[in-house]
């Protein structure tokens, strides 16, 4: 077996916060046709690098939809979507994702699952030059020693940081995640959150959030976008100005409420006509 | 300290509700399996003690056992019962892996492509909802009184658990999983064989099983309607010489054999689906 990277050995992160755009959306749309139902309206979106943005909306207001298009999984009816430079066509080796569930397969290890990614696109030898990587990826995400254990003897929280590393093993431009830990009960939760926003500092990764969780989205991100549905539309950009790195602390300052309180009142103008 | 751990019991004992479990529920199994058994065997006794019913009808328990002897002791000397059992044999294991190979073709083709959920997947409905056994005489006329008219029809019957388990199975994965695999850019060879195959092995195990049995029922119907020289026909020959006892006798060793393939295949699964067992004692547990 390789030897292991430690944490501080990885990669170091692609780009400096904010300099450069790695996702850009220009009046993206979706109209399913067959129940003429307009899920997306025109929706514009930049995403800088190394910097945490949320979409926030209540259910059905198209935050799904627009994922899954910006994951490529869905093709969008109008509009121009750019990942790197590149329009995205279809499902991208830059893109990392993570789901509400981790999804990891109880047939393979925890090592097995996180090397999968790269099974799937060089083959099994590729994914044992990986194991290295993987390794030190457990470290990051304080699972250090679990690389043999099979899924089930995981909890949810440990489970989702397998599914972290595997997000990261192909070393994405950008994670898009959605509401990763709302399986999680809400200590959990606000630890994995945590957890994420020190991963991404230290990786300096660019994020897209999708959550219905107010607080999550603030204490995560530098930019909120608050949408309403019918036709899913950006109604506001909220910028958080609170100082990084951010903790649980920070919940209860006047700022943060303050910054609640902004996107609250837009949410409830937007989705409840 | 002992003082106090007899005030801490008797506090547990007078705060914490406990299930109290009946004297019956508390009897290992092997042993109410043993006593059932005994009585059982018990009132089988006594029937054929008060002569009520004709030894025809129902032999002995003694007559059975003797036979038991005589037929075990026929198999383990390498007699003729031996050969017929080695027939019977040969036939379920054919029967066996004809069905899982056809069975699981059908099953991805069935369950992986539109072609065969919308085109094929009818017409094996209609004929599974016939009664299989029927189509013996077919078989008989067109492979004859040898071990391959035995085989079609053991084949036949049970082939159609194992489609549907494993269409069952390729069906069993979640969107999440689909999703993620879609993002990883797999191509649908490696959704089926590393993602979908995987997911439906516990279905594609329980089709197996309801298999390992049909097998059984086939091989021994067929040669009871069609002759050769398997233990089927053994029990067909005593049966018209109304020896009731060796009758019997066969089946209880038959079922021996039926068990042990069952057993096979619940061993087979143990091992690929490893994940399973663990996963449903967590549950409980």
């Amino acid at each position: 077996m390789s030897r292991s990277l430690t944490a501080a050995e990885l990669p170091a992160a692609p780009a400096t916060r904010g300099d450069r755009t790695v996702f850009a959306l220009r009046g993206v749309g979706k109209t399913y046709a067959r129940r003429n139902i307009e899920a997306l309206g025109r929706v514009d979106l930049t995403l800088d690098a190394g910097t945490f943005s949320s979409v926030i909306g209540a259910s059905g207001c198209g935050k799904s939809t627009l994922l899954k298009i910006m994951a490529g999984l869905v093709p969008p009816t109008s509009g121009s979507v750019m990942l790197a430079g590149r329009p995205v066509t279809g499902p991208r080796r830059d893109i990392g994702m993570m789901f509400q569930q981790a999804t990891l397969f109880p047939w393979k290890t925890t090592l097995e699952n996180i090397v999968l990614p790269i099974e799937i696109r060089d083959g099994r030898a590729a994914a044992r030059v990986h194991h290295g990587n993987a390794h030190a990826l457990l470290e990051l995400v304080g699972l250090k020693g679990f690389e043999g254990v099979y899924p089930k003897e995981l909890s949810g929280g440990m489970a989702q940081r397998a599914a972290i590393c595997r997000m990261l093993i192909t070393e994405p431009e950008v994670l898009l995640l959605d509401e990763p830990f709302s399986a999680l009960d809400e200590l959990t939760r606000d630890f994995m959150n945590m957890e994420l926003q020190r991963i991404c500092l230290q990786r300096g990764a660019t994020a897209f959030l999708v959550t219905h969780s107010i607080p999550e989205a603030v204490i995560l991100s530098d930019t909120v976008y608050v949408m309403s549905p019918r036709p899913g539309r950006i109604v506001e950009t909220v910028a958080v100005d609170l100082p990084r790195p951010r903790t649980l602390d920070m919940v209860t300052t006047p700022r943060f409420g303050a910054l609640v309180d902004r996107i609250r009142s837009h949410l409830d103008k937007g989705s409840f006509l | 300290m002992s003082e106090v751990a007899l005030s801490a019991a008797l506090e547990t004992e007078n705060t914490v509700w406990t299930e109290q479990d009946s004297w019956f529920d508390r009897i290992p199994r092997s042993v109410a399996m043993a006593a059932l058994a005994v009585v059982a065997i018990g009132l089988w006794q006594a029937v054929s003690w008060s002569g009520l019913i004709s030894p025809i009808i129902l032999p002995s328990p003694g007559d059975t056992l003797r036979h038991l002897i005589f037929v075990g002791g026929n198999l383990l000397s390498g007699g003729y019962m031996l050969q017929s059992l080695w027939v019977t044999l040969q036939e379920l294991v054919l029967s066996f892996a004809l069905a899982v190979g056809i069975g699981f073709a059908l099953g991805v083709l069935v369950g992986e492509t539109a072609f065969g959920e919308r085109a094929v997947m009818p017409y094996l409905v209609a004929v599974d909802t016939m009664p299989k056994v029927a189509f013996a005489p077919l078989f008989i006329a067109w492979l004859g009184f040898g071990i391959e008219s035995k085989v079609a029809l053991a084949t036949f019957i049970a082939t159609f658990p194992i489609v549907v388990g494993t269409a069952a199975g390729l069906h069993a994965s979640d969107e999440n999983a689909r999703m993620l695999f879609k993002t990883m850019g797999a191509s649908r060879w490696q959704t089926l064989v590393k993602m979908k195959l995987p997911t439906g092995m516990p279905q594609f195990f329980t089709g197996l099983k309801i298999a390992s049995v049909g097998v059984m029922a086939g091989v021994i119907t067929g040669e009871f309607l069609g002759g050769g020289r398997g233990f089927g026909e053994l029990i067909r020959v005593a049966s018209t010489n109304l020896d009731t006892a060796r009758v019997f006798a066969l089946i209880l060793y038959l079922s021996l054999l039926g068990l042990l393939s069952f057993g096979l295949v619940a061993w087979a699964q143990r091992r690929v689906v490893f994940w399973q067992s663990a996963s449903v004692a967590r549950e409980v547990g």
